[in-house]
Parts: structure tokens; C-alpha cells; sequence
């Protein structure tokens, strides 16, 4: 093939467009032995590098990893980060959660319209800049936050935002605005740089002093088995929301004959106020790795993957160093620690913008190169997951808390906490307190007692578990955080009384409209139908029917959607109905004439007006220009 | 019957299934019709219209992708699961834009057949989302109407596992995920009129449309005048 080809030129506004070299692209395919389940890297290089994927693009990949163009696109199309028109040499993406928009988020988007002019969702002419809108990237706590480029910046004010656009049209990359000796810092210190920890209370097991791989030498001297029996007795729960009893969720794995066995770690929190895993990923990254080491001594698997949000690419290299140091350390790769035959090595496989693929069979299919769309269960992942083979998917905190077990006990564990919900648990706090961050408590903490400690006594509303969980009033507040209650992934967000409720509700269900991904019909169109019900009820143009309407269709959505995704997401919707009744009865107004109030007749005849060339007597827009 | 067969029942109906069968492949041996859209005889199953949602012992699952198990109880055509269907028929003809007198798939058209079977009279109570993409008439044989589009995916099928080519496949997100071709338009793929993926049986709907063939059978005689759809397979066991 010719070398430098010039890529195809864009129709519409004049935007040059740079020339993507054929070989480069081949270069980088090669990179990842031309296979096409690392689709994503290579598309996400593609992206790093030349700011858009082009259809000339899609097909040399696609000839690469002998896929069809079509493959390619249906991958390049389905993540947030990856582009089919060309991104600027910068891209800002503000965080658009709730707890963003409550914190200003509106007058950063100006700041930055008015440095960079362009608005959100363009790009400039000449290639400088983009400026989008994201959802939540796991900043809560420090709101309002943004990515710039690789680089997160948090607690932005529009004075902070009018510098970084400034410093960036000078010049300067992102993390030169972050330090001026960034390349200096190690890792950690980068990371903490541009993001607070913001550990409010630390646990006995996670956030207070850990020994280094003491869970994993103790480890090497049990079985599989009693490895797995010892997480089991231990009581620890899936601690990303969903709860699976993680002992036995490694035994069925191990129980598979197969040729290979994977462990799989979802660093991919994407649930909105969830920001948990990064404190771990950020302070305990080494546990984390402890913790998938010893999955994989129970479950006999020799590879593994860190499948680490796009968000969080501000960790990568963290992540990496550590790696470096274990296997330079013998605590990866072959005969760790000295045990012959037990090999174990992991890589990071990087997200670009999905919240679907925090559910485990869509995190697989986005390792597989695919889009990440949930998987057919059966067979579940413990049975065929990654590749086809065995594989055990579990949350950061749950892999730290097995490290923690293995070198503390069962009993230890169990005796934290109450009957059914034992030991620690995260919750990543935000919203209106005065303590936002993290905090480490056993299981059974009131919603009080917890407001109490964040200085949130004045909390309105407490949304537990964030969108997919659910939404509390003042008389829930002596409820507990267990999984037989309150369960939650993590997120506590918390609102005072001077917010819309119906605002929140509406922000919500319009991140599940953007984060479904397609794949079957009740998520897909009945979320956008939920969206759009929300907004008559906030224009004031509902009727009482309407509220069960809203209970109807949430109804069908919960009971016939495929994942956990559209089973979860009319939550925001009908915990709001029970515990707020008044916010919705009070925006419906019975129609006196049986005319609906979204039906707008002089709307409806306008078309028909024009078509006719006629004016109208009932309404006629022309008449009063 | 062998040993190996398993026993279950879909609405007190005791049906046999051989192992490894899903609710749905059973149900249709036995005479038993569970509405369905994105699945097609011959066709690897997707799962994504959840038409063919059944209760397994009380549990909501698809009965396309859902292996059948010894004694379970399976409600098919209960009121509660009839409605839940009938929002999810309402759903698609709300998403795209499907306007039955001057569709040509019209009493061929398996989304206007289900809403007759599934009792869809009444005025729908959705919202209209009106796509509004551009039709696809650069082939030769075959236009492309991708508004009437329901996403069942079963061209995408067809055209890979059964032609060997790769026509068709989804791209994007969420409300935005729809059937693109592989390339700049239906002329630039290897599509051909003769692929099974263009065959009449493969979409559902009015979207796949072969030029120069509409209209041409009679209103009396189109597929769905013949019956309710799902009368081949009930007529199995009546027969």
C-alpha cells in the first residue's frame, strides 16, 4: 500500500483534516499482534493519536484483524471516547452528573465556551479544542470536574476554568498546567496531583495500616480449596452492588474443567457518586493485585485483566508501575513467591466511556474487542466467560477485602458487620454535606448515623446505591446500610431540601437513555419513553393518568429488559413515586376539557397551515410579527 | 423419547425437550407457539426483542436463549405476559416509523402481525420518536428503509452465518444503535438480491424492500392472511 495516503476528506464545514498514515495504523494493530479481541486498544490508540477514527481507518484495521469494516465501526461507534469525526488536539470533557450541574456546572461550560469559542459539543476550526459533556467520572466528591485530555482537574470554579483554557491556548499541555515537573513525579504523586483521596474514615480492613502480601503468603501455604472455603466462611459479598457471595462464586469457576481459567477485575464504577475504586486504585493498588493473585491460586487461572474505566486513565500508569514492581518482586508471573506452577500476570485493559460495561458480561465482551454489550446468561462467566473460558469477575473492593482475609481470617471478617452483610464496606459520599469522600464502616450503619458523620443532618433526600439504587425520604432515615435493606455499590449521594427532586430524576433517566447500549427493546426505547414522561411532569403538562403510566411502563421495562442495566434503571422513578408522592401529585393537573395538556392544537395546524398557505383564526404565529 | 430427554411445562402443556434446547426450540416441536421477532428459524438466537419473555417459575427470561429445564412451569400466554408484549410491540412501532397502508410489507409484516395477535386495537399511548434517515436505493435490487428498522438483527445473521458475507451489522449506542451496511452505501457491499439475508423471510418488516416486486400479491393472499402469526407452528398440534 502507499504510504502517507491521505485520509478522505470530511464533507461539511472546511475542517482540515489530518492525514492518517496506512502504515501507522498497520504499526499499531501490530502492536496487538493484529487480534481482534484488543479492538479496543487499537481503536484507542487510533484515537490518542490522530483524534478520530476514520472510515479509512476502520478498514485498514478491519483488513488487519480480518474483520469486516461494519465490526470495526459497530465497535468504534458504540464508546463515548472514540470519535468518527475529528477531535481536537484537546478535549475537554466536563463531568455532567447531577452533583456537577448542583456544584455550577453551567458556569464552567460558559467559562470555557467564552476562553475556547466554541460551545459545548464543537470543536474548532482549527483543530485546537473540543468541548463535550461526559457523565460522571467518579469526582463527586470534588465537583466540578473535568478531563482534559489524559488529565482530570477537579473543583473547577469558572476563574480556574478561564486559566486552564487560557494556559491551554498558550500552549501548555494539560500536565504541565497540572505541574510544572510532571514527568518528574512518580505516578502516585501525578494522580494525587490532580485528584483528593478525600479519606474521611478509614475501616480495619481497607483504608487503616496494611501489611504487605501477607494475605498472599498465607495463601500459598492453603489449597485452592481452603482458600475458597476461607472466603466463603468469611461472608464476603460481591461489594459492586450486585452481592453474589464471592466464595462461591470462585468455586463455581474453579469447578469448570477447562483448558484455562481468568480472573477479571471491574475497575469500571461508573454507577454516578460512586468514586470508591479509585481511592483504592490510587492507595491500595498493590491489595488489589494481592487480592486477583490469590483468585487466581483458588481458581487455578494464569491470566488476568484490569479492566480500568476510560475515566480513570489518570491511573494507568500507577497501575502499571505497580505491576512492573510485583513481577520484578516474583509476585507476578511464573512460580510466584518461588511455588513452582503457580504463574500469574495480568494487563489493563483500558474502558473509553461505557457505563454498560461495569455489568460483568458487557465488561467481557469489551475485553473481547466488542462492543460491551451484556452476554447471553447461561452460560455465566463462572462457566464460559472471557474467550469462552471460566472466569471470575469481581469489584476492586472485593478483591481487597480477600487479600485482607486471607491474612486476618474468616472469622475476623465475619464477626464485622451484621448476619448477611459482613464486614467493611466504602461508601463514596457527595453531595450537600460538609464532609464529601470516602468512608470505611462494618455493614449495618444508619442513613442517620452516616449523616450524622458527613455533616448532611440536613439532607432532604438520600439517593443510596446512586441511580440504579434507591431514593430515601427524611422517614427512611433510620434504615440501614446492609444488603438486606439499604445495599448499596457504594454511592451516597445527598440532597438538601432546596433540590428539585424531579430535576434529579430527570438527570438520571437521561443517563440511562445515553448509557443503554441498544441491544434489546425495553431498555433501548422504553427508558427514552420514561425520559420524555419525566419532562411533562417537570413542564407542569402531566395528568394524573400519567402517574400510572410512568408505574406501567417501568413496570415492563424492569420485567422484560435483558441485563441489569434496564432492571435497574425506572428506580429513580419509582422510589421517588413511593417516598416523594407530593412532588409528582403536585405537578399533574386534571384537564377539565379531556384535552391533554401536551396536546398543543396550534402546533398541530401549523404544519398543515403552511402547506396550505393559509392563515389561521386560531393561531397564527405570522399574524403577530 | 430417550433418557436424556427433559420434561416441562409452558400453560399446564406438557412439553418434551431434547437436551441443550432452549424453551423456545422445544415449544415450537411440540406445537406450542411463544411469540417472537428478532428469532428466526436457522438463525443463531439474540435475544433482543424480548417478544418471546415467558415466566420460567416465575422468573421473567427469554424463551429463545433460555435452555429448558426438567419440571419448570412456563406461563406463555398469560394476560400479564400478553401485555408486557403488547408494550413491547407498541415500543417498536413507536421507535421507527411504521405506517402499514402504504408499506408494502404490509400482510407479509411479522410487527404488524404480532400487534393483530397480540390484540394491539386501541390507540397507542407512546410517544412517536419519527427517524427520519435517509432510505438506501444506490443497489440495484434492493432498498434499504432503515425507519422501519426494528433492530431484530436478523439481516446481520443471515447475511454472515448463512451467506458468508457480512452485508450488514449494528452500529452506535443505546436509542441510536441501528443496522448500518459495510460500506458507503448497500451498492459499495457484495450484497445480492439472491442472499439469503434479502430473502422475504429474513426481515420482519419494511425494511429490506427488493425493487420491483411489491404489491404483486393480492390482499387475501399474503402471508399473514392466511392466519394469526404463530398458525404454522400451532398447527403442528392441532393437526
Amino acid at each position: 500500500m502507499a504510504t502517507n495516503t491521505p485520509d478522505e476528506q470530511m464533507t461539511g464545514p472546511a475542517v482540515s483534516v489530518p492525514s492518517i498514515p496506512v502504515e501507522e495504523i498497520v504499526s499499531i494493530c501490530q502492536t496487538y499482534g493484529n487480534d481482534r479481541h484488543r479492538m479496543l486498544d487499537i481503536l484507542r490508540d487510533v484515537q490518542d493519536r490522530f483524534r478520530w477514527i476514520s472510515p479509512k481507518v476502520m478498514e485498514t484495521v478491519a483488513s488487519q484483524t480480518c474483520l469486516s469494516r461494519i465490526e470495526v465501526e459497530g465497535v468504534a461507534s458504540f464508546y463515548s471516547f472514540l470519535s468518527q469525526t475529528p477531535k481536537g488536539r484537546v478535549t475537554i470533557r466536563l463531568c455532567d452528573d447531577i452533583i456537577d450541574r448542583f456544584a455550577g456546572l453551567a458556569a464552567i461550560a460558559e467559562a470555557f465556551e467564552e476562553e475556547l469559542g466554541i460551545k459545548v459539543g464543537e470543536t474548532s476550526p482549527d483543530e485546537s479544542f473540543s468541548l463535550e459533556y461526559t457523565p460522571c467520572i467518579g469526582m463527586c466528591d470534588q465537583a466540578p470536574a473535568a478531563m482534559v485530555n489524559d488529565v482530570v482537574v477537579t473543583k473547577l470554579t469558572p476563574d480556574l476554568a478561564r486559566q486552564w483554557a487560557q494556559s491551554l491556548k498558550a500552549g501548555k499541555s494539560p500536565e504541565e498546567i497540572v505541574s510544572d515537573r510532571f514527568a518528574d513525579l512518580s505516578p502516585h504523586a501525578r494522580a494525587t496531583a490532580q485528584v483528593d483521596n478525600n479519606i474521611r474514615h478509614a475501616g480495619a480492613v481497607l483504608l487503616g495500616p496494611v501489611p504487605d502480601d501477607a494475605g498472599l503468603k498465607t495463601a500459598l501455604g492453603l489449597t485452592p480449596v481452603q482458600i475458597m472455603d476461607m472466603i466463603e466462611a468469611s461472608g464476603l459479598r460481591g461489594c459492586g452492588g450486585a452481592g453474589f457471595t464471592t466464595g462461591r462464586k470462585w468455586k463455581f469457576a474453579a469447578a469448570e474443567k477447562a483448558e484455562k481459567h481468568f480472573v477479571l477485575c471491574n475497575a469500571d464504577e461508573g454507577e454516578p457518586g460512586t468514586f470508591k475504586d479509585r481511592v483504592l486504585l490510587t492507595e491500595r493498588p498493590h491489595l488489589l493485585v494481592e487480592g486477583m493473585t490469590i483468585a487466581a491460586r483458588a481458581v487455578g487461572a494464569r491470566e488476568g485483566i484490569i479492566y480500568l474505566r476510560g475515566e480513570y486513565v489518570y491511573l494507568r500508569d500507577l497501575i502499571e508501575e505497580v505491576l512492573a514492581d510485583r513481577r520484578a518482586r516474583g509476585l507476578l508471573g511464573e512460580a510466584i513467591l518461588g511455588v513452582e506452577g503457580f504463574d500469574f500476570d495480568l494487563r489493563v485493559q483500558m474502558g473509553a466511556g461505557a457505563y454498560i460495561c461495569g455489568e460483568e458480561g458487557a465488561l467481557i465482551s469489551s475485553c473481547e474487542g466488542l462492543p460491551g454489550e451484556p452476554k447471553t446468561r447461561p452460560p455465566f462467566p463462572v462457566n464460559r466467560g472471557y474467550l469462552g473460558y471460566p472466569t471470575v469477575v469481581n469489584n476492586v473492593e472485593t478483591f481487597c477485602h480477600a487479600a485482607r482475609i486471607l491474612d486476618r481470617g474468616a472469622q475476623w471478617f465475619f464477626d464485622m458487620g451484621e448476619e448477611g452483610s459482613h464486614g467493611t464496606k466504602l461508601f463514596s459520599v457527595s453531595g450537600d454535606c460538609l464532609n464529601p469522600g470516602l468512608y470505611e464502616f462494618p455493614y449495618g450503619l444508619t442513613i442517620n448515623e452516616l449523616l450524622e458523620m458527613v455533616g448532611g443532618e440536613d439532607a432532604a433526600a438520600v439517593q443510596v446505591g446512586g441511580p440504579s439504587g434507591t431514593m430515601i425520604a427524611r422517614d427512611s432515615f433510620h434504615r440501614r446500610l446492609t444488603f438486606d435493606d439499604l445495599a448499596t455499590g457504594g454511592a451516597i449521594i445527598v440532597f438538601s431540601g432546596e433540590r428539585n427532586v424531579l430535576e434529579i430524576v430527570e438527570y438520571y433517566m437521561s443517563f440511562f437513555v445515553h448509557e443503554s447500549c441498544g441491544y434489546c427493546t425495553p431498555c433501548r426505547v422504553g427508558n427514552v419513553f420514561l425520559q420524555k414522561a419525566i419532562g411533562k411532569f417537570r413542564k407542569g403538562l402531566a395528568n394524573p393518568e400519567d402517574i400510572d403510566y410512568l408505574k406501567d411502563l417501568s413496570g415492563t421495562i424492569i420485567e422484560t429488559s435483558r441485563c441489569g442495566l434496564g432492571m435497574t434503571s425506572p428506580n429513580p422513578i419509582l422510589t421517588t413515586l413511593k417516598n416523594f408522592p407530593l412532588v409528582y401529585s403536585a405537578m399533574v393537573k386534571p384537564s377539565k376539557d379531556g384535552i391533554r395538556a401536551t396536546f398543543d392544537i396550534q402546533s398541530a395546524i401549523d404544519g398543515a397551515r403552511h402547506l396550505a398557505k393559509r392563515r389561521s383564526y386560531i393561531y397564527d404565529e405570522d399574524f403577530s410579527k | 423419547m430417550t433418557d436424556q430427554d427433559i420434561t416441562f411445562t409452558i400453560d399446564g402443556v406438557a412439553i418434551t425437550a431434547k437436551p441443550g434446547q432452549t424453551i423456545m426450540e422445544a415449544a415450537d416441536d411440540a406445537g406450542v407457539y411463544i411469540p417472537r421477532l428478532c428469532d428466526h428459524e436457522g438463525l443463531r438466537h439474540q435475544g433482543g426483542c424480548r417478544v418471546c419473555t415467558v415466566k420460567a417459575n416465575g422468573r421473567s427470561v427469554a424463551a429463545c436463549t433460555q435452555p429448558a429445564a426438567p419440571g419448570q412451569t412456563v406461563e406463555n400466554e398469560t394476560p400479564h405476559i400478553n401485555k408486557l408484549r403488547r408494550d413491547l410491540v407498541e415500543m417498536l412501532f413507536h421507535e421507527g416509523n411504521h405506517l402499514c397502508p402504504i408499506c408494502e410489507a404490509s400482510g407479509n409484516c411479522e410487527l404488524q402481525a404480532m400487534a393483530y395477535r397480540l390484540e394491539m386495537g386501541e390507540p397507542t399511548k407512546f410517544p412517536y420518536l419519527e427517524p427520519s434517515r435517509a432510505l438506501d436505493a444506490s443497489h440495484h435490487d434492493i432498498a434499504l428503509d432503515t425507519n422501519r428498522c426494528i433492530s431484530c438483527g436478523r439481516c446481520i445473521r443471515a447475511s454472515k452465518d448463512v451467506d458468508g458475507k457480512g452485508v450488514f451489522g449494528y452500529v452506535g449506542r443505546g436509542i441510536h444503535r441501528r443496522v448500518a451496511v459495510n460500506g458507503e452505501d448497500l451498492a459499495h457491499t457484495d450484497a445480492d438480491a439472491s442472499d439469503h439475508a434479502m430473502s422475504d423471510e429474513v426481515c420482519p418488516v419494511g425494511c429490506i424492500i427488493r425493487k420491483r416486486v411489491g404489491f404483486a400479491t393480492p390482499i387475501g393472499e399474503r402471508e399473514f392472511d392466511k392466519g394469526l402469526i404463530g398458525y404454522e407452528i400451532e398447527g403442528k398440534r392441532r393437526g
